[in-house]
């Protein structure tokens, strides 16, 4: 019964998981035994993977809904893309992969504080739509901005490649809606399993901190937990920048694996970040392993099963409202727990503390 | 000036019909407590049903708008009852990610009903232009039955709330729905009724703004849905009047950054606004404060 | 007990508020005194809980002043007045229900207990050794409770009276001054009643608390508190020694009238 050791427990699983995971991949992968599909899904893999679990941060830790999780993903790999592109273009691979990672992480991080700062503050409705506009804004941003470099440093234009003015041998970066080309890929298997470690290490030692049991505190109860002196912006805006900065992470892996990034609605846009959620309320709401295997699972699954692809969103707007209602509905909860008790005959004195 | 002028005058009838939109977000956010995040959607299915009634079959434009309304009522409660009624009582991120889910699936239906390519709309307003300042600015009859109806919608509405039980009712729902049960009336058939209302609203959005904006697609709704909930942030989450002025003030201001800054970046203007206004002024200009019990 | 040469604690003077018209609270003055037992009473709806989301700054008084050991508190927020010596508990059980018994009282311990959100991130630097404190301190004010076997329950998994003491443990454990409770014994059987009359008791002394406590059962009211007062329809109805305002006709009439 003691919960400190079971929650240890529960965290050398969820890593074991992964390295065993890592583990049977590369394996596969040195013996030849994995599809060129597979092989492909190597690195999305991971970075799918860090959306879950950083946005579980969020929807599960802190228990408001962020709409936008692929709008940071969208700041990470641009703002990494461009360093390649610049800075970093003469850099050593995993020199200039590092480096990226952690600007990447930094943008996503400022663009979730200034996001998180006026939003937080107010009931979770308004996060809700603000970080769905904040991810549908900084799409259409993107693709209206030429960005080009030369020795003067760099020009942005908001029209086309000509008004950015460039000098003989300036070179263009971002081209609007076509984005950036000539990117390195040097992203691996073996570096996004190594970012996915760290992530879940941040997120797992959050929540076992001081930060962490403040950030639960205010989801279970905000009143309670501001009389017991936390500040609720505070703590709410900790747990949004972080994760942000994790979506940068992911944007980081995802930018380098790629020749070409562009923002379109598939990669940056809505339908991502409700992927995303959907990793998230399947695997369970704060549930930090459960989102990660889901994560795995739904992207294998379609690849594997084309024939679903069509019904593959209509699929995942069910699976939200019918996990919703199986878990959160009160007439289903006492339902369950009525067949628990009748089941399992768990003596659990149960009491409720009066309407919020 | 006359081109300023028509941009001010289109941005007024974009705006009423984002005012007819937001009126059902604020009234559904007032009464059930829930961000209606479908509600887009239902615009969308809307003008899927004028279209089919109108262009497909043939049927005069009336029985066109009426059969959107009627099908978008319909729509509504359906989802009141299937989705969030079974969730009333549970968390509010449980409420919005199911309302995420609805609005998902009305999106993805209409995609897989419909395919993916656009529609192109046919006004279903017939009414000719009006010609003002020697004919320099025109304004169309969309315009002029768009900004008719907003006046309409929010007239009947004050009406019905104020002078019918079933609009004291959802008063009395919207102040305090514990007590409004002692005074026996049925909650549920008071937010049933709200969604009914806020639906068949949409259903005129629909027609609106596709007669307006003549592309229809799966994702017709989703934006207009968005600026529409801004607008009632802006008037005031809740208010009628709030949301007539927030749908006003928000087409005018997409409609003249679109004109004078750029047409690619008028969202992101629009949705700056919705930030700084959730910055400076969170329970909007008619709003009041929501004060948790303790 | 109530020695006049002790020092005041808390200075409460004029504090009114009104919803929508309505004065639920009505020109509300006390003084409490260091380590007393001061129980506030009345019919329901009399305004009670009204005073402790005023004094803990849940609602801003209209008029009227606070004072807590020197400090204004009036129209400060409630987690600057919980910083500056003020914990509750609240009519309604307000427990971190998702977390465990333990962890419901570190929160109470955040403030005083600091490493920075890099070391909670990385377990390093002061992590380990101000966990420890933390966790120490914890099981201490447990014990405190008897609620020590159960540190690793879920909050929400604790039977109702368990539930009640958690929410006082939690609050002692941001280490206030003064220490209100908002119906601690609602809920509660006679026996379980008595218990919780001793520990509010043993809190008094051994923490050396003022205690403000919300309270209908009268039992408990005459057994420890040492001054009363009573409110009605927002109004002070009368205050003094809880003998004297037991026997209060207007205090009997108010009661049985009700």
């Amino acid at each position: 019964m003691n919960t400190t050791s079971k929650t240890f427990r529960s965290n050398i699983i969820t890593l074991g998981l992964v390295l065993a995971f890592y583990a049977v991949m590369e394996a596969m992968l040195k013996g030849g035994m994995l599809s060129s599909l597979m092989k492909g899904l190597l690195v999305p893999l991971c970075y799918y993977m860090i959306l879950a679990v950083s946005l579980n941060l969020v929807v599960g830790i802190s228990g408001e809904l962020s709409l936008g999780h692929a709008g940071f993903m969208c700041v990470g790999a641009f703002v990494s893309a461009v360093f390649a592109r610049t800075l970093g273009a003469n850099l050593p691979g995993m020199v200039e992969l590092i480096v990226a990672v952690i600007i990447g992480a930094v943008f996503a991080a400022i663009f979730g504080f200034l996001i998180g700062i006026p939003v937080l503050r107010l009931r979770g409705d308004y996060l809700a739509i603000v970080t769905l506009a904040f991810g549908e804004i900084i799409k259409n941003v993107i693709n209206a901005v030429y960005l080009g470099v030369d020795s003067n440093g760099l020009h942005v234009s908001l029209k086309d490649v000509k008004s950015l003015g460039l000098e003989d041998g300036g070179e263009v970066i971002i081209k609007g809606a076509q984005g950036i080309g000539s990117l390195p890929r040097n992203s691996t298997f073996t570096f996004g399993i190594i970012l996915l470690l760290i992530t879940l290490f941040i997120v797992i030692n959050l929540i076992n901190s001081r930060h962490g049991r403040a950030i639960m505190s205010i989801r279970d109860n905000r009143i309670a937990a501001e009389s017991v002196g936390l500040s609720v912006s505070k703590y709410k805006l900790t747990a949004f920048v972080i994760s942000a900065a994790l979506a940068g992470v992911a944007g980081v892996l995802y930018s380098h694996n790629l020749a070409n990034l562009q923002a379109t609605s598939k990669n940056f846009g809505y339908n991502q970040s409700i992927m995303i959620l959907v990793f998230v309320v399947l695997g369970g709401i704060g549930n930090i392993r459960g989102s990660m295997i889901a994560a795995v699972v739904l992207t294998i699954l379609p690849e594997k099963l084309r024939f679903l692809s069509d019904y593959r969103m209509l699929i995942y707007a069910i699976v939200l409202i019918v996990m919703m209602i199986i878990n959160s509905a009160p007439k289903v909860v006492e339902w369950r727990k009525v067949m628990a008790e009748k089941y399992f005959k768990k003596d659990k004195k149960n009491a409720d503390g009066g309407e919020v | 000036m006359s081109s300023f002028l028509s941009y001010l005058i289109s941005g007024i009838s974009l705006g009423s019909v984002y005012a007819i939109i937001a009126l059902g977000y604020t009234m559904v956010y007032g009464i059930a407590k829930m961000l209606n995040f479908a509600h887009g959607d239902i615009i969308m299915v809307g003008a899927y049903i004028a279209f089919i009634v109108f262009t497909n079959m043939g049927l005069p434009p009336v029985v066109a708008i009426l059969a959107s309304v009627a099908g978008c009522t319909i729509l509504g409660v359906l989802i009141e009852r299937i989705a969030y009624k079974p969730l009333r009582g549970a968390s509010s991120l449980s409420v919005l990610i199911t309302a995420i889910g609805v609005s998902y699936f009305l999106q993805n239906s209409a995609l897989l009903l419909f395919g993916a390519d656009s529609k192109t709309f046919t006004s279903l307003v017939n009414i000719p232009s009006v010609t003002i300042m020697n004919g320099e600015v025109i304004i169309s009859g969309v315009t002029i039955v768009s900004i008719a109806a907003s006046i309409i919608v929010i007239v009947l509405l004050t009406l019905f709330i104020n002078k019918t039980k079933a609009g004291q009712a959802m008063l009395a729902v919207s102040e305090d729905t514990g007590a409004a049960t002692l005074m026996g009336i049925d909650v549920n058939k008071t937010i049933a009724l709200t969604f009914a209302i806020g639906s068949a609203l949409a259903g005129v959005a629909g027609v609106l703004l596709c007669s307006t904006y003549p592309v229809l697609s799966s994702q017709t709704g989703a934006m207009p849905g968005i600026k529409a909930f801004t607008a009632a942030v802006f008037g005031g989450i809740g208010s009628i009047p709030g949301a007539m002025i927030g749908g006003m003030v928000m087409g005018v201001v997409e409609n003249l950054s679109k004109a004078y800054i750029s047409s690619q970046l008028s969202d992101a203007i629009v949705f700056a606004l919705l930030i700084i206004i959730l910055l400076v002024k969170p329970t909007g200009l008619m709003g009041k404060k929501i004060q948790e019990k303790v | 007990m109530a020695d006049t040469n002790e020092k005041v604690l808390l200075d409460v003077e004029g504090i009114s508020i009104s919803f929508g018209g309505l004065k639920a609270v009505n020109n509300f003055s006390i003084k409490i005194k260091k380590n007393e037992l001061y129980g506030l009473i009345g019919p329901n709806g009399a305004g009670k809980t009204t005073v402790f989301n005023l004094l803990t700054g849940v609602y801003k008084p209209d008029t009227g002043r606070i004072i807590l050991d020197g400090d204004a508190l009036t129209g400060k927020k409630t987690i600057e007045i919980n910083r500056s010596g003020i914990a509750r508990t609240f009519q309604n059980i307000r427990l971190f229900s998702n977390l465990s018994v333990i962890d419901n009282v570190k929160v109470g311990l955040h403030q005083h207990h600091e490493y920075s959100l890099f070391e909670g991130v990385t377990h390093l630097g002061r992590y380990r050794r101000v966990e420890k404190e933390m966790t120490d301190k914890a099981h201490e004010l447990l014990k405190v409770f008897e609620l020590d076997e159960s540190a690793e329950f879920k909050a929400s998994q604790l039977p109702y009276g368990k539930q009640r003491k958690l929410e006082i443990a939690r609050a002692l454990a941001t280490d206030p001054k003064l220490l209100l409770l908002d119906e601690p014994a609602a809920g509660m059987n006679p026996q379980e009643t008595q218990e919780l009359m001793d520990t509010i008791r043993f809190v008094r002394d051994k923490f050396d608390m003022t205690v403000l406590l919300i309270e209908h059962d009268m039992k408990l009211v005459s057994g420890i508190c040492d001054r009363l007062t009573v409110l009605n329809f927002g109004q002070m109805l009368a205050e003094g020694e809880t003998k004297t305002v037991l026997n209060n006709p207007d205090v009997i009439k108010a009661y049985l009238g009700d």
